[in-house]
């Protein structure tokens, strides 16, 4: 086996990786006919650290209660707790306040808040007639039909940036698509299906020259590089930033709104309920102060502790680091899935323009079929559209199979998936 | 699963209609056309279906479709295919029901071959969750088609 020396060639591996997959449970569990798991599927949800199990059930076990509103013990351990999360979340994409930091019950609910309140609000930010709102054709389905709705809802026109043959966003049109009538412009940081990194700054800054606000989709950007809003200059740095904890070790049932405080204030309620309020009569209520004012009702409290300690967990390893270890690792993939004959990669091939979700054809072989064989041999991959099928469709592909890796992927997982690749071929005797 | 999974859910003869479809691509005349997809994965079918005949004369005179997805759904088509053309209507009908029962069995049900031949090699997709959706895409299309020629509607193609 040439397992060590292809190590010792990689550049920019995790040092002590052996070590961070022993902070994985799952990652050592035993699959089928005594394969390893060879856990590909990263970029669908993340696994989680012991750390992060550890802390919801200490939470569980030991600090239960509801928020904000108990006013015993218990009650404000379980605030704290809840709300030490947000901290950890502001801290952690660098936001200018934690008031700024929504919680959600994920990435999606977080785009249609968004979107919701922008049909809702008055004033200036109000979307409507002869409006238009801008994404591109590589979204994912989250940060398309939350945008067709409000559009649809309100008369305003939908629009979005087209692709070019190499996986890239098709900014020629960029004059004639960024204008006066643009209101909004939504679009995502790094792409799940195509792993383009998008220059999400200087789209910004255009949008913001003619007034429109910006969302960004950072559900597969946060995960896997460096976040810093607070870096970021004004004029680049968007209004609306998103992403869901499930992706980043954390667990399910969560997400993040980051909102510019200013634009934030001049939304409307999303939800009503519970803990939104400032007071209630019968006749009419008045709201609660950001970031509350947009959670209603028990907000996800054990969520944000496992939430808060993932955000730990990859800040100690260091998000610069976790970067340099997916690039070394997409490099390593996007060589090996090169070597397989019969294999079209979707999207970038160069590891420094791209995140680390590889979605690739098989020629001759379903992608369903491709993963059910390779679920055989202990490798989880996903099969299908990953919910952008407008991308898929730009690409003529019905559908595809999806690799991605994380903090813990090895080249030999790699090995593993392009040797799976080659008995998928034998199996359906193709190639 | 096991690799001896994967061969009771890939049986040679699922992977020769996956290979060699019969009675593919779309054909004319026809009464009814629908089109369904499966929402997971993307996997779509075209189907029409031509009816000779009526009430209980009516027999499947042709099923013809364009099928785009994986061998699992694209073998049933094919199976489905060779399976109701020529039969009368009603008879048609309850192989499609006994082939529902057989994929909703999850593995527990014992396949009837004088019933429905070749789609026995299907028995074991119905162990795999996942898979079932791909076997009964093509299968509920053509009950969706001749039912709209049944009833003697004359409703648009649409979407389920």
């Amino acid at each position: 086996m040439s397992v060590v020396p292809t190590r010792e060639r990689l550049q920019g591996l995790l040092p002590g990786l052996d070590l961070i997959r022993a902070d994985f449970p799952v990652l050592s569990r035993t699959m089928a006919d005594g394969h390893p798991l060879v856990y590909l599927d990263s970029a669908n949800t993340s696994q989680k650290p012991q750390v992060v199990i550890d802390a919801m059930v200490d939470h569980l076990e030991h600090h239960n209660a509801n928020v904000a509103r108990a006013m015993h013990q218990l009650g404000a351990e379980s605030t704290a707790g809840f709300e030490g999360g947000r901290d950890r979340v502001a801290a952690f994409i660098g936001a200018p306040s934690r008031e700024e930091v929504v919680f959600t019950k994920n990435a999606s609910e977080a785009v249609n808040l968004v979107a919701n309140t922008l049909a809702w609000a008055r004033g200036p930010l109000q979307v409507g007639e002869g409006d238009e709102v801008l994404i591109t054709e590589m979204e994912h389905h989250s940060n398309i039909v939350p945008w067709q709705l409000l559009t649809q809802r309100t008369g305003a026109t939908l629009r979005w940036f087209g692709l070019t043959e190499d996986g890239q966003l098709d900014l020629s049109e960029i004059d004639s698509l960024i204008t006066e009538r643009t209101k909004v412009v939504s679009l995502t940081w790094v792409s799940n299906m195509l792993g383009t990194i998008n220059p999400v700054a200087e789209i910004t800054r255009r949008a913001h020259e003619v007034g429109a606000l910006v969302l960004v989709d950072a559900a597969q950007a946060v995960p896997q590089m460096p976040v810093d809003l607070s870096a970021m200059d004004e004029a680049s740095r968007p209004d609306f930033l998103v992403f869901t904890g499930h992706k980043v070790t954390g667990p399910t049932g969560i997400g993040v709104l980051w909102g510019r405080r200013s634009v934030l204030e001049q939304l409307p309620p999303f939800l009503g309920g519970g803990e939104m309020i400032a007071t209630v009569s019968m006749e009419r209520s008045t709201y609660a102060d950001i970031p509350h004012r947009f959670e209603a009702g028990t907000p996800p409290i054990v969520e944000s502790v496992g939430l808060g300690a993932a955000l730990d967990y990859l800040g100690a390893i260091g998000m610069d680091a976790i970067r340099a270890h997916e690039e070394a690792i997409t490099a390593y993939a996007l060589k090996g899935l090169s070597s397989v004959g019969g294999l079209r990669v979707l999207g970038p091939t160069d590891a420094t323009l791209r995140g680390g979700a590889i979605s690739f054809e098989l020629a001759g072989v379903h992608p369903h079929d491709v993963s059910q064989v390779l679920d055989s041999r202990g490798i989880a991959i996903r099969a299908g559209h990953h919910c952008a099928k407008p991308a898929h469709k730009r690409y003529g592909v019905q559908s595809s199979s999806r690799m991605s890796s994380y903090l813990y992927t090895t080249p030999d997982e790699i090995d593993a998936l392009v040797e799976g690749l080659e008995y998928t071929k034998t199996y359906f005797k193709v190639g | 699963m096991t690799t001896q999974d994967l061969d009771t859910l890939y049986q040679e003869i699922i992977l020769d209609h996956y290979k060699n479809p019969h009675h593919a691509g779309l054909r004319d005349p026809f009464q009814a056309e629908v089109h369904h997809v499966n929402p997971t994965c993307g996997d779509e079918v075209t189907l029409r279906v031509h009816v000779t005949g009526t009430g209980a004369d009516a027999v499947v005179a042709d099923v013809s479709y364009d099928a785009e997805g994986c061998s699992i759904s694209q073998a049933a088509a094919s199976v489905m295919a060779d399976l109701v053309i020529g039969k009368p209507v009603t008879e048609a009908l309850e192989v499609q029901d006994s082939f529902l029962t057989l994929m909703q069995g999850r593995g527990t049900v014992e396949p009837d071959e004088d019933v429905l031949e070749d789609a026995i090699a299907f028995a074991g997709v119905a162990k795999f969750p996942a898979r079932v959706k791909c076997a009964l895409l093509s299968w509920m299309a053509w009950k969706d088609a001749t039912s709209q020629v049944v009833a003697g509607s004359t409703a648009t193609p649409e979407e389920i």
